[in-house]
């Protein structure tokens, strides 16, 4: 039952994603006035989804209703982080009465639902496996995933002041910002080839980790390997060659890159406490419940440990040597970066303790 | 001299020191995170062959081991790196501290009417009527956002309030810095007066010692002194007091010397009563495991538990975490628990081991176990094989002898109740196989948790504040005018600024005699 949910919010998400744009392009108030309608159709739909697969939880789970939070593997963070983005980003449209930013945060959301799809993760109810039997779940993952939404509109937010602001090829923040936005997309594509390659292979018991990049960059065949990091590059060049078109795009319309930067400061100053409390606080007591020691360099640990001293260094830039602008939104961007690590790259690359993401 | 220190002083309390410091300590544990630590030769040769070609992998393994980054998180230099950053922090912290006191304890004051023009948030209006009545209104209007204003009079016949609240919230940001001294005091303390150890206990089998985490078992002088010590413990049948006299030591140097070899003396013993691993229905999807565990001092029980993951054992602040499990080699000592139900309603326990018999009160069958199998499945030819190393799917198998001398022979499995029954109408359940698995435990002393604990809650009190409330001054001024009274509102606010702005938009609305607050 959650699944046709889940599947009509995809649907509008995806749709919203491309109205945003429209609007971003032709300011239509009709076209605006679409677009959020979408949005709050696909948020209602899934949130009626994560409840009916909270309640396919509890049926199934036996325990009680606050373990039973569907947060507990890789497909249900993901919903749940499109869902505190979505609701970070319309409590920000009706509060600023803006729809720009819906052109740049739809498509995160767009893309992080596709990227279920694309990597052919598990979308099953799983039965909780004995360490995640605690009520620290839900505060640990809920306030980690509603700070990786907080970082995902700063990172949203900065992206969009990088492209607004800078035209010189040669210039650092250029470079910056088009080959983020290149290497992005080149995964995202490279995670489509695996699906076309293996999506017949794909099933609930296999480990995402099992065929991710195998057929681009972690190839059995070293040639293509290297076509892989060559079209990588190629691609990669190629926006940074045409990366003006988009700010050609954004250019005419009347955006103010002070409210940008003044949002993505407010973004992480709401994520970092939260991260700090959640992710580090509360994982750590978590930690010292279930392994006996709250902290022991586990590859997840140290990322979020990364990630919380990009923040801590981006706060401090900021106030004490009052970095503005540019500077101070790639310091944004990369922020991100290591979120995404943190959340994916460490459970789809790496080894650890944290492996109840990798399927 | 004092130049010199000056500089040193300097030196670490700067801010380009702390990003130095961030960067070496993110870029170092990036590379941590990709080299398994603590790992085995093979396992990381494996990882860097991925990621330098096989060629390359053993000469980057030697380089990488020889700068410590197979265990780096507990490298010299690693941990130098975090004293440098404690350091820092504690000089910063000490160097703001006077100016940030200043801060809070300043009161506010008056300011000339061209600075008030200069603030962030500002107004300019003319209200009917004298400053009196003016002065009343403001007074009562700056109590209704919660400031307690002072006034002074102008040479001019201006009266000027000011006021401001949440002085002490400049602390926010001081507090968070030191909370983070506080936690890595919490866990130096843990590292000093505390243990990390593991024991593997059978069911059945109890400890009074635990083996150390951190034991270097590289050096074989090491080892060959564990094992000699270890071996003394043993042919005293574990009694220190024992083995401490054949050494012809005294009992605290013996415990000495078993500490200096990474061997941890409990004082108290942990007995394993049982182990179980619980599954979701007929999977082999484990529910829960669990250990029941009894401390036992002077040979006495004192606590029994289970101990769950997410529930360990706390005894006289050692903790006890299940960890893992394991299937023994040798089954041979298991126990069957047996739950006998006869024909006619009775019912009973038994406990016997393979090749033991039993009779069933009440008929004339004897039933005989034969074989144990810890994870019973059949293969295509219907012949009975082992499907795991752990005990996922126990079963016995049974030789039913009736008093007419028929024979049969039935596997008994623990998950399928529907393999019970017995021909005669009677049933042999299979409650538990005993004495064949062991629990794995973590054993932590770590005194320093709780100032860690303290530090965690000093964070997130100091980054609240930092982040949520913030210093609010404000200035009115009241100045005789042709038409009334000339009023100047300024405020500073340094953060949330939006908030303020409605706040100080509430007041001046109030000033101008529209509606009451």
């Amino acid at each position: 039952m959650s699944s046709r949910f889940f599947g009509f919010s995809e649907m509008a998400y995806i749709l919203a994603m491309v109205v945003y744009i429209t609007h971003f392009a032709f300011r239509k108030k009709a076209v605006g006035v679409t677009a959020t309608g979408l949005a709050v159709f696909g948020f209602v739909s899934q949130t009626l989804a994560i409840l009916l697969r909270w309640r396919e939880f509890y049926m199934l789970s036996g325990m009680g209703v606050l373990r039973s939070i569907p947060l507990t593997n890789l497909f249900e963070s993901i919903i749940f982080f499109v869902w505190c983005l979505m609701l970070g980003y319309l409590i920000m449209e009706f509060r600023y009465k803006n729809r720009s930013f819906g052109a740049f945060v739809t498509p995160v959301a767009a893309l992080a639902l596709l990227f279920i799809n694309l990597s052919g993760m598990s979308t099953q109810i799983e039965p909780l496996v004995p360490a995640l039997q605690s009520n620290w779940l839900l505060a640990h993952v809920t306030l980690s995933f509603i700070s990786y939404s907080a970082f995902a509109l700063s990172f949203s937010t900065g992206l969009m002041y990088l492209v607004m602001t800078t035209d010189n090829r040669r210039e650092g923040a250029y470079i910056f910002w088009t080959v983020a936005l290149g290497i992005f997309a080149a995964v995202l594509i490279a995670m489509g080839l695996d699906y076309a390659r293996f999506h017949a292979a794909m099933n609930s018991n296999s480990f995402v980790k099992d065929y991710l990049f195998k057929s681009t960059y972690k190839s059995g065949s070293s040639a293509v390997q290297v076509i892989s990091y060559l079209s990588t590059a190629v691609f990669v060049f190629l926006v940074w060659r045409y990366g003006h078109a988009l700010k050609k795009i954004i250019g005419g319309f009347n955006l103010q890159s002070s409210v940008l930067d003044e949002i993505t400061y407010k973004s992480v100053a709401v994520g970092f406490p939260i991260f700090t409390l959640g992710g580090l606080i509360f994982g750590a007591i978590w930690a010292n419940q279930a392994w006996g020691v709250y902290w022991s360099w586990d590859p997840k640990e140290t990322w979020s440990l990364i990630t919380w001293f990009i923040y801590a260094f981006y706060l401090h830039a900021r106030f004490l040597r009052g970095w503005k602008g540019r500077k101070i939104a790639m310091v944004a961007v990369l922020g991100f970066v290591a979120v995404i690590f943190t959340y994916l790259g460490v459970n789809l690359l790496l080894s650890g303790l944290h492996s109840y993401g990798s399927r | 001299m004092k130049s010199f220190l000056d500089k040193v002083w300097s030196f670490f309390s700067s801010i380009k020191l702390a990003i130095v410091i961030f960067a070496l300590v993110a870029l170092t544990s990036i590379v941590g995170t990709v080299i398994e630590q603590q790992a085995s030769y093979a396992e990381n040769l494996r990882v860097l062959s991925s990621l330098v070609g096989q060629g390359l992998a053993p000469a980057a393994y030697k380089v990488l081991y020889a700068l410590g980054f197979m265990n780096m998180y507990r490298s010299w230099w690693f941990l130098t790196l975090l004293s440098l950053f404690a350091l820092n922090l504690l000089v910063c912290s000490i160097d703001r501290f006077p100016a940030i006191w200043r801060i809070m304890r300043t009161p506010v004051k008056p300011i000339a009417p061209d600075q008030m023009k200069r603030m962030p948030l500002k107004d300019e209006f003319v209200v009917p009527g004298g400053p009196d009545s003016a002065l009343e209104k403001a007074v009562s209007a700056m109590k209704s956002i919660g400031f307690t204003a002072k006034s002074e009079k102008g040479p001019d016949g201006s009266v000027q309030l000011y006021a401001q609240k949440n002085a002490w919230s400049r602390s926010g940001v001081y507090v968070t810095h030191v909370s983070i001294l506080v936690i890595l005091l919490g866990a130096v303390l843990g590292v000093f007066l505390g243990f990390r150890g593991y024991v593997d206990l059978p069911e059945g089998f109890n400890a009074n010692i635990v083996y150390s985490n951190n034991m270097d078992m590289s050096d074989p002088s090491q080892v060959a002194r564990r094992a000699s010590l270890l071996g003394a413990l043993y042919s005293g049948n574990g009694d220190l007091q024992t083995a401490a006299q054949s050494l012809n030591e005294s009992l605290p140097d013996f415990e000495k010397d078993l500490r200096s070899v990474g061997v941890i003396p409990l004082g108290f013993q942990v007995l394993c009563q049982q182990f179980q691993v619980q599954f979701y229905g007929q999977t082999d999807m484990p529910k829960a495991y669990r250990s029941l565990v009894t401390v036992l001092e002077n040979g006495k029980p004192v606590v029994s538990k289970w101990i769950e993951v997410n529930h360990p054992l706390k005894y006289k602040g050692v903790m006890f975490y299940q960890s893992s499990f394991r299937l023994r080699h040798d089954l041979s000592n298991g126990v069957a628990v047996l739950g006998i139900r006869s024909p006619d309603g009775q019912t009973e326990t038994r406990k016997l081991k393979i090749g033991q018999s039993f009779s069933i009160p009440g008929t004339k069958e004897t039933v005989k176990l034969t074989e144990f199998n810890p994870a019973l499945a059949f293969d295509d030819a219907g012949r009975a094989e082992t499907y795991s190393q752990m005990m996922t799917n126990p079963a016995v198998k049974v030789d039913i002898s009736g008093p007419d001398g028929a024979r049969s022979s039935k596997w008994i499995v623990q998950r399928y109740p529907e393999t019970w029954s017995l021909p005669d109408g009677s049933s042999v359940g299979l409650t538990d196989f005993w004495g064949v698995q062991a629990t794995g435990l973590q054993v932590r002393k770590d005194p320093g948790v709780w100032v860690v604990y303290l530090g965690c809650i000093l964070l997130a009190l100091g980054l609240y504040v930092a982040f949520f409330i913030s210093h609010k001054k404000i200035w009115v001024r009241m100045a005789p005018d042709k038409k009334g009274t000339l009023l100047t509102v300024a405020a500073t606010c340094p953060k949330n600024r939006h908030a303020y702005e409605r706040e100080i938009e509430k007041l001046v609305k109030h000033l101008k005699g529209g509606n009451q607050i």
